[in-house]
């Protein structure tokens, strides 16, 4: 059974149109990368998926409806929306005792040691952690709990590089089996490109790219072109093209590595570079970036 | 992680039996904790009220010896309202304390999640609008209610260890004081309590919950314009005031209560068959649920302002 499952979901702001008749299938055991620029409908998409707005088309997460059965739905579906959502005024000891509470899948003991390998006391209140423990505190609550689902909108926005590393660490080390399901939106990229086994762009409601990480490293090649070969590689037909210090990179979809090791340096290419490929293939004109 | 997947069958099978039981009790409870920890206004204005006044009537208590011989000389109608008279002012601060509290707590209650953001880590978590939104409303409906009964019962008891303690040591006798109509009159306080501010008031508390449910910003202004609106608009057009009378009555209470508000008449206005009977209270009721019933749908989609 897949874990997420959406075919034509269609969603409209008035006469913004965010979510475009958008198909969607992960995998349970998966980490799955949505990446698109902004207004693209990310944070519209997951929402769909956690039941926090009504939506057109099919959708099915954990073979549940999530609008209509979102009760049920919660018990197995965790989410971090950002970094500022945790409540100022509670504290720390009052947020592990509410969610010990209400959840039934909350592992207690769990959080506080995740939480023990922080500096963050009890008596705190989260108004008086910086952004980064708050981020930490939230994962620790998270990762307690058993969940099928876990969904990351932007969980790493605003913290400094040292939280943002220690945040997918932990995400990896201490929380990602084989049975879980992870779905992360961020625009910090680069960081997520060895946590995630598949790769999902979206962009004006629509997914436009859908690819496993192993898949993109098979297919995707990127050569820095020796000035005197750029003719001749551009003759391959890359996908994209950028300057750097006065150097051409082509970016190649399906290429022959070893055709493309004669031209220059090949590698696989960044995240961040086949977005920008991948998008301005898709619609014709630069995109946002996407960072 | 590898000792957690092996625990998961037996987890399950706790977890199977346990749902039921937790599905319904335990996220109130710990829903109304929250309330409790977020807003401590809730008890933190009446206990202040209540202290406060306490230490004013200390400080009164210098000159109680001698009033206590003026009023001695009084007959015993207008003795006995003397008396009873600081342990009603006592009361009516405490519950009119207490009113204000739950009028701003309601008018908070679904706002400040949406505005704080909050609302995206409480909706992450297994609780339901319908538990979140009841959590809520049981704050003015029973916590508040419960709490002005205790707060003004133990004030009024501070009081009387006070007075009697004073009389005593002057010498006056107590026995005017220990009399049945002063507990009379706090049993009618606490039925007043219940009946007015649990119920009768219940459709005010579940209007406001509404408007700070749907407002995106000023609560306050939504929850008394559209009324007042209402009120201004038949005036002018059919020069009646049908809704600014119904008004009138939700808050001045059913008749029975008009006399027996404060100086009330102790056992005469006592009267829970009347109050039950009043097609008031019942209507009043129905628009209360309708109105949080309408919270609970809307909270569903809402989300940060």
């Amino acid at each position: 059974m897949a874990c997420i499952e959406a075919r034509g979901l269609r969603k409209a702001f008035g006469t913004t149109i965010a979510l475009d008749g958008l198909d969607l299938r992960v995998e349970e055991g998966r980490i799955l990368g949505l990446i698109g620029p902004n207004g693209a409908g990310k944070t519209t998409a997951l929402n769909a998926i956690l039941g926090l707005t009504p939506y057109q088309g099919n959708l099915k997460v954990l073979g549940r409806d999530p609008w209509t059965e979102r009760d049920q739905l919660v018990r197995d579906v965790c989410f971090i929306a950002d970094v500022a959502v945790l409540p100022r005024w509670i504290r720390v000891s009052q947020a592990l005792d509410y969610v010990a509470g209400v959840h039934p899948r909350f592992d207690r003991s769990k959080a506080e040691g995740f939480l023990a390998k922080t500096i963050i006391r009890r008596a705190s209140k989260v108004k008086e952690l910086s952004k980064g423990m708050v981020a930490q505190l939230h994962l620790a609550l998270v990762m307690a709990i058993d969940a099928k689902l876990l969904v990351l909108d932007e969980p790493t926005l605003g913290l400094d590089i040292l939280y943002r590393k220690q945040f997918y660490d932990s995400l990896l080390n201490d929380y990602f089996d084989r049975s879980r399901t992870i779905v992360v939106t961020t625009h910090q990229v680069e960081e997520v490109q060895h946590v995630l086994t598949d790769l999902m762009f979206i962009n004006r409601g629509r997914i436009v790219f859908d690819c496993s990480m192993e898949e993109v490293e098979s297919r995707y090649l990127e050569v820095m072109v020796n000035p005197e070969q750029v003719a001749a590689a551009r003759a391959l037909r890359p996908i994209h093209e950028r300057q750097v210090f006065g150097r051409s990179i082509l970016l190649f979809d399906r290429a022959d590595r070893q055709q493309l090791a004669a031209l220059g340096d090949v590698r696989t290419p960044g995240i961040a570079d086949l977005f920008v490929a991948v998008m301005g293939h898709q619609a014709g004109e630069p995109q946002g970036a996407a960072r | 992680m590898n000792t957690q997947s092996n625990a998961v069958p037996e987890a399950l099978d706790s977890q199977r039996v346990a749902p039921a039981a937790m599905a319904a009790t335990r996220p109130m409870y710990w829903s109304v904790r929250r309330e409790l920890w977020e807003s401590r206004a809730i008890y933190i204005g009446p206990l202040a009220v209540a202290a406060a006044f306490l230490l004013g009537f200390l400080v009164s208590m210098i000159h109680l010896p001698a009033r206590m011989r003026a009023v001695l000389a009084l007959d015993p109608a207008k003795q006995r309202a003397a008396i009873e008279m600081p342990y009603e002012f006592a009361a009516g601060l405490i519950i009119a304390t207490t009113f204000i509290v739950g009028i701003f707590y309601c008018l908070e209650a679904l706002h400040s999640e949406r505005r704080d953001r909050s609302i995206l880590f409480w909706k992450s978590l297994p609780v339901s609008d319908l538990t979140t939104v009841l959590s809520k409303a049981s704050i003015p409906l029973v916590i508040l209610p419960l709490l002005t009964i205790v707060i003004m019962l133990v004030t009024q008891l501070i009081m009387l260890l006070l007075n009697t303690a004073v009389l005593r040591a002057s010498g006056l006798s107590v026995a005017m004081l220990w009399t049945p109509s002063l507990f009379q009159m706090s049993l009618m306080l606490v039925y007043h309590v219940l009946a007015v501010h649990a119920l009768w008031y219940a459709p005010i508390f579940g209007w406001l919950m509404l408007v700070s449910g749907w407002a995106r910003r000023a609560a306050l202004l939504w929850a008394i314009l559209p009324p007042l609106a209402i009120c201004v608009v038949e005036k002018i057009a059919f020069n009646t005031s049908h809704f600014a009378n119904l008004l009138m009555y939700r808050f001045a209470g059913p008749e029975a209560f008009d006399m027996g508000s404060a100086s009330m008449d102790p056992m005469a206005t006592l009267a829970p068959v009347k109050f039950l009977s009043t097609p008031g209270l019942w209507t009043g009721l129905i628009v209360a649920t309708a109105f949080l019933a309408a919270a609970v749908r809307i909270r569903r989609y809402r989300g940060p302002i």
